[in-house]
């Protein structure tokens, strides 16, 4: 004879604290869930009365419509959401250089507020007043007029070296693809295994004797050579393909427009001021005494900030400065004042000429969301690498 | 802009909003416009000539004188309008979800805005074309001559798509750089940052005439490379509205036709034509069939003056706009304005 336990006696009670909230919980998701599928419904069925088209169908159907400038070549025959496309990489475009650009920017000003030099100390806190203090749609226009108004035209632009700068953006010369450049690009591979290599064994020596050998030159100079190395094994290919002097503009040659120009520049040099107070602030929680006893080790000022500081100061830096690149991000889409083909530009131009604004706005806050997500994932992620294991 | 964008957005919302507090039936647009005593006109927010307002607010313009004589046909008053200026993308938004009556803002007609936004373009009261404006020291003469160069123009308007269409026709390969401001597409052409600006040829002459520093320096180049057929839409599903939009403008066109003027409309209402008689009213009354009284568009001819006069004062040789009468003369003048009958 088997003896069963007793069947669990099941808490449907309203007195369990546990199915209360349970209870909650699905009247709470219910009632979201009604709501949106109400209005989704309302829009959709008085869309229909009124005899206003909708779905995203038009998103396959050819856009007819140029992109001033785009990573790719894009032809007004392909589709709307290859359109789409060119707008989203242009926004990601600005968005990682500016990203790249405001970080190194961004700590450089930071730390300097912490220099000993008065006019570097000073110099620094009058960037940070005045540029997160003048709202970016100001400081993206002023840019571009600075750039549109103080430049020479295109049939006369400053000659600096090879670049050439004028109303038409900056024109720079790009070399003229050969072989060679792969067997360049090899030797940087190359190069950067071997120098990762170098600087493992010269910590392993490091750790074991006590001397202390080059953790950062060395292995660039190894990189350079092995890149260089490269080059000179595929015959050193020189051909540049170098703007110059058309009748109406400049001709050949890479070129950066005065939009993207002003776009990167305005966000960069706006988002660097958020930046380096974030740096300052992470910096000054780091408990003074680190700072004494690198002093007391023998390390200068310098080695101080690079050995001591800022590694630490970098697990408090995180989290606020993947809301800066989030702004700057979401800040990109104030390029369309300034003409710069964004994915809100183009977004613009496809409501105007489909006439599908929720689609086209839907499409906006899609893209926008994503690109947050994943900087706020990948950003997530290195927090916790950098974070401190507590064991 | 930003700004613009969360206008969009905000429209959108707003039309959201107005689907789900007033499902399905739109009460007739006559009724809501006698009710509240105003006709809501969208316009554009200033396009010298079509519709901006001046020092004083009063709006002046094309397009702004055929919501008064909308407002005048309808309600008595060609003062009863109330115009809501409207950046390019929201327009039709406007229009959809009932923010304005009427959207007479040099709007061109095209059958995707006929057929899928679910609007009715009524009549046309500007025939424009696309062209192009350089500064004169370019030394450019024709549009050909604008291969892998940069042309200014604003989103949200046919414009984008023509000058699109055209590059390719001739192998031009422009570069367009677009703006969702007028005010910006001008800055960027003044200052230089385009060899070209490209819009309707109508907008053109505005452009040059209010914001350039000096006219002459600027030429509008011989190839017209679009039609621009330009007129006042309303939202489907109110025929009687579409009608009464419609016949105001056919109304403006057959008062010309038929001399009849500002100045002496009143003396008219005597004259023995028959044809002059069914516009006053004095013979019969075509303002019943649309739901009007009989006086609706003698009222209309005597706020804003008939066709010709309204495209004298506002674009006209003698105004600062300087357009030729052109393609907008009447049909038996040498254009296309042509009229249904009133009768």
């Amino acid at each position: 004879m088997t003896r069963q336990a007793p069947p669990r006696k099941k808490k449907i009670s309203w007195r369990s604290q546990a199915f209360r909230g349970l209870v909650y919980q699905i009247l709470a998701v219910t009632a979201i869930g009604l709501a949106i599928w109400f209005l989704a419904h309302n829009t959709a069925t008085n869309m229909r009365l009124r005899g206003i088209q909708s779905g995203f169908d038009f998103l396959t159907s050819a856009a007819g419509f140029d992109i001033g400038e785009s990573l790719y070549p894009f032809d007004s025959g392909e589709a709307y959401w290859r359109a789409f496309l060119i707008g989203v990489t242009n926004t990601l475009r600005v968005a990682v250089l500016g990203i790249i650009l405001t970080t190194v920017i961004g700590t450089l000003i930071g730390v300097g507020r912490f220099s000993r030099n008065a006019l570097v100390r000073g110099l620094c806190t009058t960037y940070i007043e005045v540029f997160r203090n003048i709202p970016i749609l100001l400081q993206l226009l002023m840019w571009y007029l600075l750039f549109t108004e103080l430049l020479p035209a295109s049939t006369e632009p400053m000659v600096l070296g090879p670049l050439f700068l004028s109303k038409g953006g900056l024109n720079f010369p790009i070399p003229i693809w050969a072989s060679g450049h792969l067997w360049a690009a090899g030797g940087l591979v190359a190069g950067m295994g071997l120098a990762w290599w170098q600087r493992r064994r010269a910590i392993q020596a490091f750790e074991r004797t006590g001397l202390p050998s080059s953790m950062f030159w060395k292995p660039l100079a190894i990189v350079v050579a092995a890149g260089l190395a490269g080059w000179l094994l595929g015959g050193a290919p020189l051909a540049l393909d170098s703007p110059k002097q058309g009748e109406f503009a400049i001709e050949n040659g890479g070129s950066l427009t005065p939009e993207f120009l002003s776009v990167l520049l305005g966000l960069t040099i706006y988002t660097a001021a958020f930046v380096a107070e974030v740096v300052r602030s992470g910096i000054q929680s780091v408990p003074r005494g680190q700072a004494e006893a690198a002093s007391a080790l023998g390390l200068n000022q310098a080695q101080e900030m690079r050995l001591v500081m800022l590694p630490q100061a970098l697990r408090v830096i995180i989290p606020p400065m993947t809301n800066q690149y989030l702004n700057l991000t979401k800040n990109s889409s104030l390029a369309v004042a300034i003409g710069y083909p964004d994915v809100v530009s183009i977004a613009n131009t496809a409501i105007n000429q489909t006439g599908r604004a929720v689609e086209c706005i839907s499409v906006i806050m899609l893209v926008y969301l994503s690109t947050s997500l994943a900087t706020s994932l990948l950003m997530n992620w290195y927090n916790a690498r950098a974070a401190i294991k507590e064991r | 802009m930003k700004l613009n964008t969360v206008k969009i957005i905000a429209a959108v919302v707003a039309s959201l909003g107005a689907l789900v507090a007033a499902p399905a039936h739109a009460g007739k647009t006559l009724d809501g416009i006698k009710a509240r005593g105003q006709v809501i006109c969208g316009v554009h927010t200033g396009l010298a000539g079509f519709s901006a307002a001046d020092s004083t607010g009063k709006w002046n313009g094309l397009d702004s004188d055929i919501c008064r004589a909308i407002a005048a046909a309808t309600l008595g008053d060609g003062d009863k309008v109330k115009y809501v200026p409207l950046p390019a993308q929201a327009r039709f938004t406007a229009l959809q979800s009932g923010e304005v009556d009427v959207l007479s803002r040099n709007t061109t007609f095209t059958l995707t805005r006929d057929a899928s936004l679910g609007l009715n373009q009524t009549a046309v009261t500007y025939y424009d074309g696309q062209g192009f404006m350089v500064p004169v020291k370019s030394k450019i003469k024709s549009a050909k001559q604008l291969k892998g160069q940069t042309v200014c123009v604003q989103s949200g308007t046919t414009t984008e798509k023509n000058l699109t269409d055209y590059s390719k026709a001739n192998g031009l390969s422009v570069k367009p750089v677009v703006f969702e401001k007028l005010e910006a597409v001008e800055g960027a052409y003044f200052s230089g940052r385009c060899i070209a600006y490209t819009t309707d040829a109508s907008g053109l002459a505005s452009v040059r005439n209010k914001s350039a520093k000096n006219p002459a320096d600027h030429i509008i180049l011989p190839e017209i490379i679009s039609k621009e057929p330009l007129g006042p839409l309303v939202r489907r599903g109110d025929d009687e509205w579409f009608a009464i939009v419609k016949w105001v403008v056919y109304g403006l066109i057959e008062a010309e036709e038929y001399g009849v003027t500002q100045a002496n409309v009143d003396a008219m209402k005597t004259s023995a034509d028959p044809v002059v008689g069914r516009i006053l009213g004095t013979t019969e009354d075509t303002g019943k069939l649309l739901g009007l009284d009989k006086e609706w568009l003698a009222r209309a001819i005597k706020t804003t003056g008939n066709y010709g006069e309204i495209f004298e004062r506002n674009v006209g040789p003698k105004s600062a706009l300087q357009l030729p009468r052109g393609l907008n003369n009447l049909w038996n003048k040498g254009g296309i304005m042509y009229a249904y009958p009133v009768r």
